[in-house]
């Protein structure tokens, strides 16, 4: 069993926790991702690292609830505890020093790029960090993603915090003023494609992590298949990180949509036995 | 010559749409006439064809005694996963090949009856065997069959073994990859519970070069690892179209099912297409098993499509059997190579080539070659790729001086040492090939690691 030690909603449906597991925070590095199971009758869920803290042996994970594990997740209170979480799994992010790194982040992405741009802060890049949501109250993590940004600039739909409009729209303005050795780009598919067609076609090398239907982690599976160049790589143990400009991204948005309708049962379901009463007498 | 007693079976009607046991094991009298047909030859040809070398003529003469408690102990002794191996090895091609009564009849049903003798004893847990503790420490690699009868054979000998699992639960291919109307979970649990109960400790969701290194292992004083850590990455035909939804590795098909209980849905979380024409692509054992679990899920029909005939089929004759029984259609000598979907990239069709029978191959047998001009389609809402698995990668990218060979399985010398000294390996990692291949790769390498350790001191 892995216990929350700490749990925040930092944004609506979206929690931060700290999960006791010593030996993933030892090894967990930015980029990877764990596994987690709630019980015996739970789904094996993918979560990015957002953080770790070795010397207490705890690790950070953020989530949207959006399905049913993420909502049972969130029902859980400090002091609970989960069935199962393996990790790290995955290739970490390669950290070096690249020069100017634009982080792109849509969403709870924010919370992926956390620990990606700390790194690479750490490795002396100028990091210059765009921030999407649909809203201001969206957004996520803002003190601690300015902490580790050279700058940090904002772009929402209906233009309540930030530009108004979408992340490529600022990142165009940033390529226009900055010469700009890698973008890091993770979020929503269309976003993410998004990017990778604005940065080929000023051919900036750019990088995505990948989130596809997973099942084992550990490259048993085949269900978390990705096109890349035209060939089969495995997202659990070739990625999740991949050049953006080789990524099939028709193939991966269909592939999300593989078990939307059984997906939506399970969190129906769910939702129903939370709010359903009679059966409690 | 007397006839062989057949292992009954329930119903194919009624069995194909449930995941209760096929085989239903023998009765006691059953038992003994089987046990009484053994000639119990002075030299006996089985055990040598035991890649965990049973003393089968022994376990056999106790049961036609009717004494399956002495029957169990002489498994025991060589065996630390009776019931699995009663269900799932080929005896066929091994104890049951060399039997003297299949020369001009029928072998022994040496199977049927370790399973009776396993099953039997399944609930007792009558352990009165006193272990003298050396107290050195090895770590196992995986908890599938090699991993399991190495550790099991170290602890017998006295070891400290811990088992390291980077899934949930234990057991490897036992678990995720074999149904339940094959192997039960039952049986399977029983089994890994006796080991534990031994000393054996089992530590989950670690996976061993991520979560823990090699190097830390040896930093933890485990002075030899076993690396059992099997097959991964599954083989995809490279035919346009193979990303499609709905089209499945049978890896992820059958783990989906048997690991995450998906046929319980949604009572348990992880979802299941249940196709309803269903093509599964491959003749093995693994093809067999997903044709069979997408009956049991409901489809109206499941074609198996195999480029060679019958003959060259690689899975167990029984297994071949009971699928057609169960209305699982063969299409042999045909060869999928393309896949089409509809707009919204879900598989509708697949694309087949009828194939020839050529030259014989490395592998001894025929090499299919593609009839010009054959290309045909079938329909398929759902499409199971089982053509087997490469090494998983990821231990040893991950261990830098320990060698694999071009095609990824990791080297091993006659003593299951690999390049790294106290690295041993054994099982699929290897390219080992069968459940029981791996428990007597397992077997030998305790062996070899026992010598290992006690030049060492």
């Amino acid at each position: 069993m892995y216990k929350i030690v700490s749990k925040k909603e930092i944004g609506p449906k979206v929690h931060s926790c700290e999960i006791y597991a010593p030996e993933v925070a030892k090894n967990g590095k930015a980029g990877q991702f764990i596994i987690f199971r709630i019980d015996d009758k739970g789904e094996r869920v993918p979560l990015t690292i957002a953080g770790t803290n070795p010397n207490e042996g705890l690790v950070r994970i953020i989530f949207q609830e959006v399905g049913k594990s993420t909502a049972q997740l969130a029902s859980l209170n400090e002091g609970d505890s989960i069935k199962d979480f393996a990790g790290p799994l995955g290739c970490p992010t390669d950290i070096k020093h690249y020069g100017v790194v634009v982080a792109v982040a849509g969403g709870v992405g924010a919370a992926e790029v956390l620990p990606v741009i700390k790194e690479l802060k750490k490795a002396k890049n100028k990091i210059l960090t765009i921030i999407g949501a649909r809203c201001k109250d969206l957004i996520i993590l803002e003190d601690e993603l300015k902490q580790e940004s050279d700058s940090l600039l904002f772009a929402t739909n209906d233009g309540t915090y930030g530009r108004k409009g979408f992340v490529t729209d600022v990142l165009k303005e940033v390529m226009n003023k900055e010469k700009i050795n890698i973008v890091y780009a993770i979020g929503p598919v269309p976003m993410m494609k998004a990017v990778a067609d604005i940065t080929k076609e000023k051919h900036i090398e750019t990088v995505v992590s990948l989130n596809p239907i997973m099942l084992d982690g550990t490259g048993m599976c085949g269900a978390c298949r990705v096109t890349i160049d035209g060939k089969t790589k495995f997202a659990c143990v070739d990625g999740p990180e991949f050049d953006a400009h080789l990524v099939h991204w028709e193939e991966l948005s269909s592939r999300l949509q593989l078990f939307k309708n059984l997906e939506q049962i399970s969190l129906d379901n769910f939702n129903h036995r939370v709010e359903c009463k009679c059966r409690k007498k | 010559m007397s006839q062989k007693i057949r292992m009954p079976e329930r119903d194919p009607q009624i069995r194909k749409r449930d995941f209760n046991q096929v085989n239903t094991g023998y009765t006691q009298n059953e038992m003994l006439a089987e046990a009484k047909r053994c000639l119990q030859c002075k030299n006996p040809m089985c055990s040598k064809g035991c890649p965990v070398e049973v003393d089968i003529p022994v376990f056999i003469k106790y049961l036609s005694e009717d004494n399956p408690k002495k029957a169990i102990k002489i498994l025991n002794q060589k065996s630390s996963l009776p019931a699995v191996c009663g269900r799932v090895c080929p005896q066929e091609n091994q104890c049951e090949r060399s039997c003297i009564l299949s020369r001009n009849g029928e072998s022994v049903s040496i199977g049927n009856l370790e399973r009776y003798a396993a099953d039997i004893f399944a609930k007792d847990n009558d352990n009165n065997t006193v272990i003298e503790k050396n107290n050195i420490k090895i770590a196992i690699v995986g908890s599938g069959p090699a991993g399991l009868t190495c550790g099991g054979d170290l602890l017998k000998m006295g070891y400290d073994v811990t088992v390291y699992e980077s899934l949930h639960d234990t057991g490897g291919v036992l678990r995720y990859g074999i149904p339940e109307f094959r192997l039960p979970k039952e049986v399977l649990d029983i089994e890994i519970n006796k080991l534990k109960n031994l000393g054996m400790k089992i530590v989950l969701n670690t996976l061993i070069g991520r979560t823990k290194t090699v190097q830390e292992l040896f930093d933890e004083d485990y002075k030899a690892v076993f690396v059992a850590v099997g097959a991964g990455l599954p083989v995809f035909p490279m035919a346009p179209g193979e990303n499609l939804n709905h089209i499945y590795c049978s890896n992820e098909f059958l783990a989906r099912v048997n690991l995450m209980r998906s046929f319980d849905f949604p009572n348990f979380d992880t979802p299941v297409y249940k196709g309803k024409n269903v093509v599964v692509v491959g003749g093995g054992n693994t093809a067999m098993d997903s044709a069979r679990t997408a009956m049991r899920l409901g489809a109206e029909g499941v074609k198996l499509v195999y480029r060679r005939s019958e003959n060259e089929m690689p899975a167990r004759k029984e297994e071949q059997r009971h699928a057609k029984e169960e209305g699982i259609e063969f299409v042999t000598l045909t060869n999928p190579v393309r896949f089409i979907g509809d707009e919204r990239k879900f598989v509708q069709f697949v694309e087949c080539v009828k194939m020839e029978l050529g030259e014989s191959d490395e592998s001894g047998r025929k090499h299919p070659k593609e009839v010009e001009g054959s290309n045909h389609v079938m329909e398929a809402d759902m499409v199971i790729l089982a053509l087997g698995l490469h090494p998983n990668p990821i231990l040893s990218s991950l261990t830098k001086g320990l060698n694999t060979n071009t095609k990824g399985h990791i080297i091993i010398d006659d003593n299951f040492m690999t390049s790294m000294p106290g690295i041993f390996a054994g099982g699929d990692i290897v390219g080992g090939d069968t459940v029981i291949e791996a428990m007597g790769m397992g077997k030998k390498a305790a062996r070899a690691m026992d010598k290992y350790l006690k030049n060492l001191e």
